[in-house]
């Protein structure tokens, strides 16, 4: 099992930044978004993986880590996955002003070569 | 249990809600801004109490959800906390000035966002946690977002999708450092790993370093250090004025979590760990207080100049935490209100001298051009470069010639070299825009014609307020600089030895509950 989460982690996180360093705006908010998958993944191992166990206490069962699943991290990623999504909303938001304002999609908001839509003026 | 701990963040929280409230058009600028003033007033009494109380040296912990520091998330006010709590709030009451004379009508959502911000800021300095420290940056950082791109268009979009990106890759990495920080040290109250930290099992001692290497990554990017800088003067040179001079404060969180976790963490009992990072940082800083001096000398626009005086400030900040004794730390501490107040003044000063030309029909663009009733604009230049280059009499030589005097015998050669060579870079820098800016009269070669003499751009009185608030607070820094400094010493020596701090964080049991 760590092996699978380990590599799942690898390869979400190896998309990620493939994608992130990408020039268009829409493939770099998808690298985010694979980014952060991998990073809730993480953290939800930080705890290590037990199977079969409860996070919270429960009756008759001695209350030690033996006998339960370390909660703090599931809080944790709670947190992590609303701040992610959030914050892919916003940038979803912003590309899309931005390829409207700038008639472009490239993340400079202009295309490098041949120019097919003329550099904006400084609007700001 | 003393609930005054919390006001700072719970009372933002407040005012943002409220404002949006009263933010349809029916209520108008009056209330809302009365709304802000309100909260702002509130503000200010609970951080005048709470920067009193931590004065005397007492360290406050307060539990949330009454849970004990170790599991639960504790908010502690220590000297640090407070001092950087009393800048914070000096600088928004200038920030919030300045918007009030109208940017907050054309930026949707200004004042909740502004006081989001405060929210966020207060918190960051006050959390004992390290993972509510991340909360309170993602707090500040989306209030930043909206607060640059509120009113923006064309350009100002693409430096703001830089920024965001920027930030949220910042921000990842700032989790996976945390989940493997939980993964080798079973805790996040900052305490409690400072515990834990010196009886680090050499098997984890390798993934310690790592997630703590880029703990300190994340802290150098929010704090603009030298590779990691690229982002800031762009986008700081294109935020709105009353932004901008509030975002100054923002590469100082993350120079006040770089102090806060290398004394905490790395001190001298840290094990294997003591000094982690030190080294490493004093070259960096080295590096980008260079490079910065030569940015401001390159720079074409006043606000990209300004922009690398927020840099400078940062990178000497930057030595002076890395070098590590208490006379160091000191003068860094003084420093970093005075540097603050300064580059939050001229970004102020660049707004009002672009309007002017504006008014004055001249090209926004190109340095060369005459400004009508430059008389005032002219003197708050002055006076904020003296300032922000750190030449006497104000506060800013003070707390170099501190800073200096303070360098161990084995740096000073470098140090004193390249923090002198770059105050020079940047006094050539602001000498040249000066004399461009307000001695430059157009000759008789010049192709263009005369322009009409016009009357000064209508003055509205409380930009240039506050303008002089933050520089007037420049200039009681240096008039108060005795007890300051003794404030900073105390801060230093309260830093250095951890003890107290944690032995109170982990003393302070809880009221209720039983664990």
């Amino acid at each position: 099992m760590e092996l699978a989460l380990a590599s799942a982690i690898g390869v979400l996180a190896a998309i990620g930044v493939y994608l992130l360093l990408r020039a268009r705006s829409f493939d770099v908010i998808l690298g985010m978004t694979f980014l952060s998958y991998a990073t809730n993944l993480l953290i939800f191992s930080a705890g290590r993986l037990v199977t079969g166990k409860a996070p919270v206490l429960k009756d008759g069962v001695s209350s030690d880590l033996a006998h339960y699943t370390d909660p703090l991290p599931q809080a944790l990623v709670l947190t992590a996955i609303v701040i992610a999504f959030a914050m892919t909303a916003v940038s979803i938001v912003l590309a899309m002003r931005s390829r409207s304002d700038n008639h472009s999609d490239h993340v400079d908001a202009h295309e490098p070569d041949p120019p097919t839509a003329g550099k904006p003026e400084a609007g700001a | 249990m003393n609930h005054l701990v919390i006001l700072p963040v719970l009372i933002p929280l407040l005012g943002a809600a409220l404002s949006l409230f009263v933010e349809h058009r029916r209520y108008g600028p009056k209330v809302q801004r009365s709304v802000a003033w309100a909260s702002m007033t509130a503000l200010a009494v609970s951080v005048a109490l709470l920067v009193v109380q931590t004065g005397e040296g007492r360290i406050t912990a307060y539990l949330l959800g009454d849970w004990p520091a170790r599991v639960g998330v504790a908010l502690v006010a220590d000297r640090l906390a407070g001092w950087m709590l009393g800048t914070t709030l000096l600088l928004a009451i200038a920030c919030l000035l300045y918007a009030c004379t109208g940017w907050d009508r054309r930026a949707p959502h200004f004042h909740a966002l502004f006081q989001f911000q405060l929210m966020g800021l207060n918190g960051a300095f006050l959390t004992g946690d390290i993972f509510n420290l991340f909360v309170f940056f993602e707090v500040l950082l989306i209030a930043s977002y909206g607060l640059l791109l509120s009113g923006g268009r064309g350009l100002r979009l693409r430096i703001g999708l830089h920024y965001v990106m920027f930030n949220i890759a910042a921000s990842t990495l700032f989790l996976i450092a945390l989940a493997m920080l939980y993964a080798t040290l079973g805790s996040l109250n900052m305490a409690e790993i400072s515990q834990r930290i010196a009886g680090l099992s050499p098997a984890h001692l390798k993934l310690a370093k790592a997630a703590l290497g880029l703990l300190l990554l994340v802290f150098c990017s929010k704090a603009a250090l030298l590779p990691l800088y690229l982002w800031l003067p762009e986008s700081y040179s294109r935020a709105p004025a009353a932004v901008a001079a509030l975002f100054v404060i923002m590469t100082k969180v993350g120079l006040y979590a770089v102090l806060r976790v290398s004394t905490l963490w790395f001190g001298a009992g840290a094990g294997a760990l003591a000094g982690y990072g030190g080294d490493w940082l004093l070259w960096a800083g080295l590096a980008t207080l260079l490079l910065a001096g030569l940015g401001a000398l390159a720079a074409t626009r006043m606000s990209v100049l300004v922009a690398y005086l927020v840099v400078v400030s940062a990178a000497t900040l930057f030595i002076a935490f890395a070098l590590g004794n208490a006379g160091t730390i000191s003068a860094g501490l003084y420093y970093l209100p005075h540097s603050t107040f300064t580059a939050a003044a001229l970004f102020l000063v660049v707004d009002l001298i672009r309007r002017r030309r504006i008014r004055g029909g001249q090209p926004r663009d190109g340095e060369q051009t005459v400004l009508p009733g430059k008389t005032v604009p002219g003197l708050l230049f002055l006076v904020g470069a003296v300032a922000v280059a750190g030449l006497p009499p104000l506060a800013g030589f003070l707390a170099k010639a501190a800073l200096l005097s303070a360098v161990p015998q084995a740096h000073t050669g470098v140090v004193w070299a390249v923090v002198l060579g770059s105050s020079l870079l940047v006094i050539m820098g602001l000498t040249r825009t000066g004399i461009r800016l307000f001695w430059h009269v157009p000759g008789d070669e010049d192709d263009a014609p005369e322009p009409e003499p016009q009357p000064a751009a209508p003055a509205r009185p409380y930009e240039t307020t506050a303008a002089c608030l933050l520089l007037g607070y420049v200039v009681l820094m240096s008039v108060f600089a005795a007890p300051l400094m003794r404030q900073t010493d105390a801060i230093a020596t309260q830093l250095l030895s951890p003890e107290q701090y944690l032995n109170d964080v982990r003393g302070t049991t809880p009221q209720m509950r039983q664990p």
